[in-house]
């Protein structure tokens, strides 16, 4: 077992050579490090190379490690296999002033939410992705909760009342609400 | 004067679905685009049921997630306890006993049982097969008190410690689920006499929500969702986890990718994993049910009230919480609806740096659009319900 996960990595490390900044094997958990530049083209290679076959993109995630590392922010990709089972964690390390990656949408559907995540959560934007907006928060939230620096007992401010477009004004509850208006001014 | 069809106004109609609707069990929100009763296009809004528990899990000890994590699948709480337990021990290096680990596998499938039976009477009844619900809230009924009798309560069990389980199995325990099974599958015949050949269950199932083998693996779909389109992946077999690889059983599959295959899919896995549990009963040995390592276990209570150290080790163990070796992991195991995964990233401190949760309904979420596209606003209700999307899950 552990003589095959060594193989992954060297195996790995003959066929993309520079484009690995750091590769470790940590209980089991092959895991590469790659420029942000390269990314497309490394994932691109995992997916298509035909003794890796890593053709299931399981999870995109980010990690802030706010005043530990730099470049602050990690992109973590969690890749699988369904011929051989195996999986393959790459990284990607992304700066706080420059926060985008290149979008994995063209090669998995799944990158689309996954993404909108990760821009949700931690502020990162994704080049070429079709439509990055929030996905678990609303639009009018300010900053990026799992960033380290976002204080845990934040408070938001309350945002007006959205304006949709094609919602009927419901005449009914406009007339109810006049009455109820009379009749608490009738009782004073 | 008449109308005729011509005058009738025929642009698309803009509908909200939701966030609080009778037949989306889950606060979720869909935008639809319709022309008369075809949904053309749907936007699904998610978040309704976000309350951070990624920054929650960052402020506790690695043990003061263990709660937090029942709240995750809130129809299968064992599933996401065992699931974060396991990720834990991976990253410490330390495995629980055998006894703990049949355990585990035992009220795994237990929960795995209730799920299914939730979701298919759920769909059955909203589609009109009430009685089909009733049963199957029943069965539900019978094993929530099993689980009940094991791990003192109903759905906030928080039963999994690292490195084992909080107590053993009660007297009598196999017996009981000798007899509960014996009723499920009696209630199993009589639900599918009830559905099999029921012509408006079928009609409404059977090629609806329809998504094809190489999309579902695109849109990352693990679970019933993707086997009932013929992909035969299930991590229990994938990569075998505590005592699975020891024990006999099938991977059900369907081949149309509807909501009838999901259907079937889910009624046999309840069959398999009553074999899973009367195997791992059969197979259980004695001995301890939690590691002997002071480092991640409480002392007794015996200890904690008559000795200093005792008290002390307590003390440590709660103040301070276990420490966790510096690295990072990815754990998944099998959950109801599919791949349940942890990422935990630890910097060798008391409490976690990072919890993530792979989410197996987000993922199926984002798909919902190409699953009912082209289809009618009534077959929403049987599409969505056989994702069962579970908020506390797709939401954190």
């Amino acid at each position: 077992m552990t003589r095959d996960e060594k193989a992954t990595i060297d195996y790995l490390r003959e066929k993309l050579g520079e484009d690995i900044l750091a590769a470790h094997s940590l209980r089991g958990d092959d895991t590469i490090v790659v420029p942000r530049a390269r990314l497309k083209a490394v994932i691109r290679f995992l997916r298509e190379d035909p003794v890796l076959r890593l053709d299931f993109l399981t999870d995109i995630t980010a990690v802030d490690y706010w005043r530990r590392k730099s470049p602050r922010f990690e992109v973590v990709y969690h890749l699988f296999s369904m011929t051989t089972h195996r999986r393959l964690r790459v990284k990607t390390p992304v700066p706080e002033d420059d926060p985008v990656v290149d979008s994995l949408v063209p090669f998995w559907r799944s990158a689309d939410w996954l993404e909108r995540e990760v821009w949700d959560m931690y502020g990162i934007r994704f080049s070429g992705h079709p439509d990055l907006r929030r996905v678990l928060l609303y639009e009018e939230f300010r900053g990026h909760p799992l960033r380290k620096d976002y204080p845990v007992n934040e408070e938001q401010p309350l945002v007006p009342l959205r304006q949709i477009e094609g919602t009927f004004v419901d005449e009914r509850s406009e007339r109810k609400r006049l009455r109820l208006r009379l009749q608490l001014g009738a009782s004073r | 004067m008449t109308t005729r069809a011509q005058d009738l106004p025929s642009e698309t109609m803009a509908l909200q679905m939701g966030p609080s609707h009778p037949a989306t069990h889950g606060t979720i929100k869909f935008n639809l685009k319709l022309d008369g009763e075809k949904v053309l296009d749907c936007d699904v809004e998610v978040g309704y049921l976000h309350r951070g528990f990624q920054k929650s899990c960052e402020q506790a000890t690695w043990t003061q997630v263990i709660p937090y994590t029942d709240r995750l699948n809130y129809a299968s709480p064992l599933i996401n306890n065992f699931g974060y337990a396991l990720a834990v021990e991976k990253l410490i290096g330390i495995e629980a006993p055998p006894r703990c680990q049949y355990i585990r596998v035992i009220m795994s499938e237990l929960a795995r049982i209730f799920d299914h039976l939730t979701c298919c009477g759920m769909a059955a009844s909203e589609l009109g097969a009430i009685t089909v619900g009733f049963y199957m809230m029943e069965a539900r009924e019978w094993v929530m008190r099993l689980i009940e009798e094991v791990t003192g309560a109903r759905l906030t069990v928080t039963y999994a410690r690292i490195g084992g389980v909080k107590h053993d199995l009660p007297h009598g325990f196999a017996e009981n689920v000798r007899d509960l099974f014996g009723k499920i599958r009696r209630l199993l015949g009589d639900c599918e006499r009830l559905l099999a050949r029921n012509r408006i269950f079928i009609d409404r199932m059977s090629g609806i929500g329809v998504i094809s083998q190489e999309t579902a693996l695109s849109y990352g779909l693990t679970g019933p969702i993707l086997r009932s389109t013929g992909v035969s992946y299930d991590v229990r077999r994938a990569q075998p986890y505590l005592v699975y690889d020891r024990l006999d059983f099938t991977v059900p599959v369907g081949s149309k990718g509807d909501n009838y295959d999901r259907f079937v899919c889910r009624i046999q896995e309840i069959e398999q994993s009553m074999r899973i549990v009367e195997q791992a009963l059969a197979q259980i040995p004695p001995g301890e049910i939690i590691v002997d390592d002071p480092r991640f276990v409480l002392p007794e209570k015996e200890k904690v009230y008559n000795s200093i150290e005792g008290l002390m080790h307590h003390f440590k163990i709660i103040m301070e919480g276990i420490k966790v070796p510096p690295g990072e992991v990815y754990f998944a195991v099998e959950g109801a609806n599919g791949e349940l995964g942890f990422y935990l990233v630890s910097d060798g401190g008391g409490k976690p740096y990072t919890v993530r949760v792979r989410p197996p309904c987000f993922l199926a979420m984002a798909a919902f659009p190409e699953m009912i596209r082209g289809h009618m606003v009534a077959d929403i209700v049987p599409t969505f319900g056989m994702i069962n999307m579970i908020g506390g899950e797709c939401d954190r």
